[in-house]
């Protein structure tokens, strides 16, 4: 399926203008709210007809300082072969998205990651905790509001320079 | 005497214990730490500690050009640092809407299967290593090195190239190239045979790694497992034939697939297997790319002055000689990225270590680990 067939079997199957669709939303992704998320990933893997068994790749984004935060996930089908790009808004006081570890086992690791760097809840996950950083470091380092650190254990971190020489 | 080893099984004390598998040991493939718990000498649980060798790879992409963020490529899986390069620039290329020269194309496939042939030779080698084969891992090095050879008289640098440039090359083929490559070929191919003869179907091999950690089609699919690791399973699926990038559909080469010649389908000797007979289909490109190759055109033609993509974000994915390489670049307009996301093939692969590798002894990890092919590189970026 190609992605307007995709979209127009969603709103049939799914739920009724779920998907929104025009001349202003741009036709290669699916935006979707937080709290239907788990309903909606359990129904893209569980279809017969869209059948995303992988998931490829979740990236947390931050959009600006004063912005919000996002998460994409982009899905694909080993039986049908097709992919589909979704996309999740939430904001950056309460980024909270239901886990999904449950229904692809790589978004265990992926989730946690997005967490390590965002600082994005992943609500229900099993064992949401760093995994490329240290256990005891401050902050979420993918910010943009991400404040430098000035040492780690004693050891001083020299100051970035300004711009790129 | 006798009364002394008239124990009931049940009355024997046993309990869990936690056995530290690195961060400093040989057969992690660099720096990785697992926690496996064991009872007796079967292992119950492995927990992998990951991140030791995180070096911020999409921060550093924040913060530096497009153009500067092609050296950082490399370090990621700096055993098929053309490859990642490879995918890099497909990524820009595509988000820029750039074509590149025929030439290029060509040159950029030809040295991508080369640098897949020394990564799987790396990986062949170092698997009989871990399970205890010694001399196949210098037969692999021996011709690994001839593969370097021609990188370095292309580019000067024998492990981390940054040969392939957004929208080209940074240097064209040198005079006589294409004859040392041909000359490679022909010394290399029959060579597939002798690490057959060497190691594949070594008995005691087979024995070590038959059957060994199965790794069944759902489970390899649902951890995004991809590449050689995925093909092991059974599953037919190519990125350079079912999503071609580049110029992969003009050519003729097979996938192969596991199908437990010795033992199950995806069991740590179809992995290894796989990657011997990608060697081979490896061969196979190299060749008829050499053959289409066009003599004139300049590599550095559709090479961008300035690197700046229009607004819009895509990911973009390619196949490495460890499997899916994806690139989720977010430009705005700038010079700098916005945001550069890079989904590493050997992470997903780690990820299933626990499901697979339960259940079996310790010296089973080892094969199991190895046949996994990782490179901590890439997974902590």
């Amino acid at each position: 399926m190609n992605f307007n067939q995709l979209v127009e079997y969603i709103n049939e199957q799914f739920r009724k203008e779920f998907v929104q669709t025009g001349e202003e939303v741009p036709a290669d992704h699916i935006s979707v709210a937080a709290s239907d998320w788990k309903d909606f990933a359990e129904f893209l893997r569980n279809d017969e007809h869209l059948f995303f068994d992988a998931m490829m790749c979740i990236t947390g984004v931050d959009f600006g300082e004063e912005s919000d935060l996002g998460v994409i996930y982009n899905l694909h089908s080993m039986k049908h072969n097709h992919k589909l790009e979704v996309r999740i808004t939430i904001s950056r006081d309460k980024p909270v998205v239901p886990s999904v570890e449950k229904i692809w086992r790589i978004a265990d690791w992926f989730e946690r990651e997005t967490y390590d760097m965002y600082g994005i809840e992943f609500e229900g996950h099993s064992d949401l905790r760093r995994i490329l950083l240290p256990e005891d470091w401050e902050g979420f380092p993918l910010r943009k509001d991400y404040v430098f650190p000035t040492s780690y254990h004693g050891i001083d971190i020299p100051k970035m320079k300004e711009g790129w020489e | 005497m006798t009364e002394s080893l008239d124990l009931e099984l049940g009355s024997v004390q046993t309990e869990e214990m936690v056995l530290n598998m690195g961060p400093q040991h040989p057969s992690t493939h660099g720096v990785l730490r697992l926690k496996v718990l064991t009872d007796g000498e079967i292992v119950t649980r492995i927990t992998p500690y990951i991140g030791y060798l995180h070096r911020c790879f999409e921060k550093h992409c924040e913060n530096v050009t497009y153009e500067q963020v092609l050296p950082y490529t490399d370090r990621c899986d700096y055993i098929a640092a053309m490859n990642n390069n490879f995918g890099y620039a497909v990524a820009v290329e595509k988000l820029m809407d750039i074509k590149v020269p025929e030439k290029v194309e060509h040159i950029r496939v030809i040295v991508a299967e080369l640098n897949r042939i020394a990564s799987h030779l790396l990986a062949v080698g170092t698997f009989g290593l871990d399970v205890g084969a010694f001399t196949p891992f210098l037969y692999c090095f021996r011709d690994r090195e001839r593969i370097l050879d021609l990188f370095e008289m292309l580019c000067g640098a024998r492990l981390l190239y940054s040969y392939i440039w957004v929208g080209g090359l940074s240097h064209d083929l040198p005079v006589g190239w294409v004859e040392k490559a041909y000359e490679f070929l022909d010394y290399f191919e029959p060579q597939v045979e002798e690490y057959n003869n060497i190691l594949t179907f070594n008995k005691i091999f087979i024995e070590r790694t038959a059957d060994v950690g199965v790794l069944p089609q759902e489970v390899a699919i649902s951890y995004g497992v991809t590449g050689p690791n995925l093909r092991g399973s059974g599953v037919k699926w190519d990125l350079r034939k079912d999503d071609p990038y580049s110029i992969y559909d003009k050519f003729e080469f097979d996938i192969p697939i596991g199908t437990g010649v010795v033992g199950t389908v995806g069991d740590c000797w179809d992995r290894y297997y796989i990657r011997v007979r990608e060697i081979e289909e490896s061969v196979k490109i190299v060749r008829q790319a050499l053959e289409q190759l066009p003599r004139d055109g300049d590599v550095h033609e559709a090479i961008p002055k300035k690197i700046r993509p229009p607004k819009g974000q895509l990911y973009n994915r390619t196949e490495t000689p460890r499997g899916e390489l994806g690139y989720y670049i977010i430009s705005n307009g700038k010079p700098i990225a916005d945001r550069l996301k890079m989904r590493s093939p050997a992470f997903t692969a780690l990820s299933c270590i626990d499901e697979i590798a339960r259940g079996w002894m310790i010296s089973d990890v080892f094969a199991i680990l190895g046949s996994l092919d990782i490179v901590l590189g890439e997974i902590d970026r």
